[in-house]
């Protein structure tokens, strides 16, 4: 067990803990100590929950319009989007993201809606593009486009552009780790803090 | 007792990862066979010709790159800026006449390897998907260093293009051209003589020549079942009259053929931009005095350049004011989409989905 620096408990009780400093679970993990036996980790539960659940965040394979090419691309060898845990799947069953690329129609609003509710919960909104986010270069004189996705679902992280770049939608993904990691995801399910 | 049987009806799409956008097709089939094919489109439209109508000619090459087919832009572009320049009688310059043919044969190159990545997804094969996107983003850096966008490039404009090639691009130009033919015979290599390849396509969704015809297929489509049309050299446009390439056509109309004939444009196209390279004369990019609030005179138009899904016109509409009284698209994939809707029933679902991906739509250019 390496060297850890020495924090004295509240109280003067006892012998003190130490505080973990190994990167990156010092920011995960509570505590490491030894006890008679071995060493054990503390950490609470939910933190470890929002550590996996954030770092494999599986999207639904949908796409929408040009933005979508770019997703495409973000996926595919160069920028490899497996690296950060997120990959595509074809059904929303299995997805825990849908990253909205590219202008909605109002004809296809309400398969956007019904696709968003069939994701089991919890689940979590990209908005890509300035499309999705606000009508974007359609905005104006145009009868047949959505203005914003946020009009029909709730959105979690806008990635302004047009099309954004594939490094834009990855900074996209690592907002919403970010936000998932903050998530009190079981004080919330326990009633402790609301909803 | 005989047992009962009926028909199924089957909605593909529009959230499809095949259907390439959102297509929603209504298959009325028996057991696995298909009895009807529906395409229903309009799940992205989008409405670009009516909002040209708002806009001077100048935006609306903007919209051109969005709200038709975003996989090839640059040729939307230069679709609508024949028209404006033909009307208009605006004279380009021979530099970026060259330029233009450059750049749109690299669209062609990007566009024919989205398609032949994401059908070779569709067929199974992701290593195909992995190693076109590969060759796919070193197009996009060219396109990037002098266009300044990877997908959406506002780069041609009336009378020109906006700036010229930055210092290096032509090296860099040529080494891609010097290397591109080694990858395409990598392709070749996993699914030409591949047997699971051969199964899924050879004979697989046969367009006659006759049915292409009637149903208005064109580009790559009408070429692989024998009709050797092409705009580039039935109607040259810009430099084409110039260089020298082949128009491969096909005569077995299945889906082995259409493969073909992209992938044997892929290398002409490489074909042309040396050619172009070679010739790119100094000079102007761009014709003195084209006003920003261009006005056109009264009168009408109609042209049509080769997109990389096939013939793409434009008629335009001038009341002589700064933005056109209406503006009509044709889309090549719309035709093409109705074309082999019709001839997909008797087949498999398994083999719609290799039908519907050697098609090669883009929705966004089917519903505009
Ligand atoms: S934001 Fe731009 S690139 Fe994205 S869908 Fe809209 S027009 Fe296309």
């Amino acid at each position: 067990m390496p060297d850890l620096p020495q924090k004295p408990l509240p109280d003067g009780q006892g012998e003190g803990f130490r505080v973990s400093t190994a990167s990156p679970i010092d920011k995960l993990v509570g505590m490491i100590d030894v006890l008679p036996g071995g060493t054990v980790i503390l950490s609470s539960v939910e933190q470890v929950l929002n550590w996996g659940r954030s770092s494999s965040l599986w999207a639904l394979g949908f796409g929408l319009a040009c933005c979508a090419i770019e997703m495409m691309a973000a996926a595919a060898g160069r920028f490899d989007m497996d690296r950060i845990g997120t990959f595509f799947r074809g059904t929303p069953r299995q997805a825990d993201l849908i990253i909205v690329s590219g202008r909605c129609t109002i004809k296809m609003a309400p398969i956007v809606r019904r696709l968003y509710e069939q994701i089991p919960e919890p689940k979590y909104v990209i908005s890509m593009g300035s499309c999705a986010t606000c009508g974007g270069p359609f905005y104006y004189d145009n009868y047949s486009i959505l203005k914003g996705i946020d009009t029909i679902i709730p959105v979690d992280v806008y990635v302004p552009g047009c099309p954004p770049r594939p490094e834009a939608l990855y900074e996209g993904i690592l907002k919403l780790q970010e936000k998932i990691k903050k998530e009190p995801f079981l004080r919330r399910r326990a009633g402790v803090v609301p909803a | 007792m005989a047992l009962r049987t009926e028909e199924l009806i089957l909605n593909l799409g529009p959230q499809h990862p095949s259907t390439h956008g959102v297509l929603r097709m209504i298959l009325t089939l028996d057991g696995e066979n298909i009895l009807e094919v529906e395409p229903d489109i309009g799940y992205l439209h989008s409405s670009v010709e009516k909002m040209m109508e708002y806009r001077t000619y100048v935006q609306s090459v903007s919209l051109a790159d969005r709200g038709m087919d975003y996989l090839a832009a640059l040729a939307n572009e230069e679709a609508l800026l024949r028209a404006v320049e033909t009307l208009g009688k605006i004279e380009v310059p021979p530099r970026a006449q060259w330029l233009r043919v450059i750049f749109l044969e690299f669209q062609r190159i990007a566009s024919h390897l989205v398609w032949l990545g994401t059908w070779g997804a569709d067929l199974g094969a992701t290593t195909m998907f992995l190693w076109c996107f590969r060759e796919r983003e070193q197009v996009l850096d060219l396109f990037e260093k002098s266009t300044g966008g990877r997908l959406h490039h506002v780069y041609f404009r009336p009378g020109g293009v906006y700036e010229d090639i930055p210092d290096g691009w032509v090296e860099q130009a040529l080494a891609f051209c010097e290397e591109f033919p080694g990858h395409i015979a990598e392709y070749e290599g996993l699914f030409t003589a591949n047997p699971i390849f051969e199964v899924r396509t050879k004979g697989v969704g046969v367009l006659p020549k006759d049915v292409a015809m009637n149903m208005g297929a064109c580009g790559p489509v009408a070429r692989a079942s024998g009709i050797a049309f092409d705009v580039r050299t039935a109607f040259p446009y810009e430099k084409y009259a110039e260089v020298e390439f082949d128009i491969p056509v096909q005569q077995a109309g299945d889906c082995f053929a259409r493969y073909q004939v992209r992938v044997e444009e892929m290398r002409q196209s490489v074909r042309i931009i040396q050619q172009c390279i070679a010739k790119l004369p100094p000079g102007e990019i761009r014709a003195p005095k084209v006003p920003i609030t261009l006005r056109l005179p009264k009168g009408e138009v109609y042209t049509r350049t080769e997109s990389p899904r096939g013939d793409l016109g434009v008629f335009l509409v001038s009341e002589g004011e700064e933005h056109p009284y209406r503006v009509k698209i044709r889309a090549p994939a719309f035709s093409n989409l109705y074309a082999l809707s019709e001839i997909m029933r008797g087949w498999k679902i398994a083999d719609v989905i290799a039908i519907l991906g050697s098609t090669d739509i883009v929705l966004s250019d089917v519903d505009r």
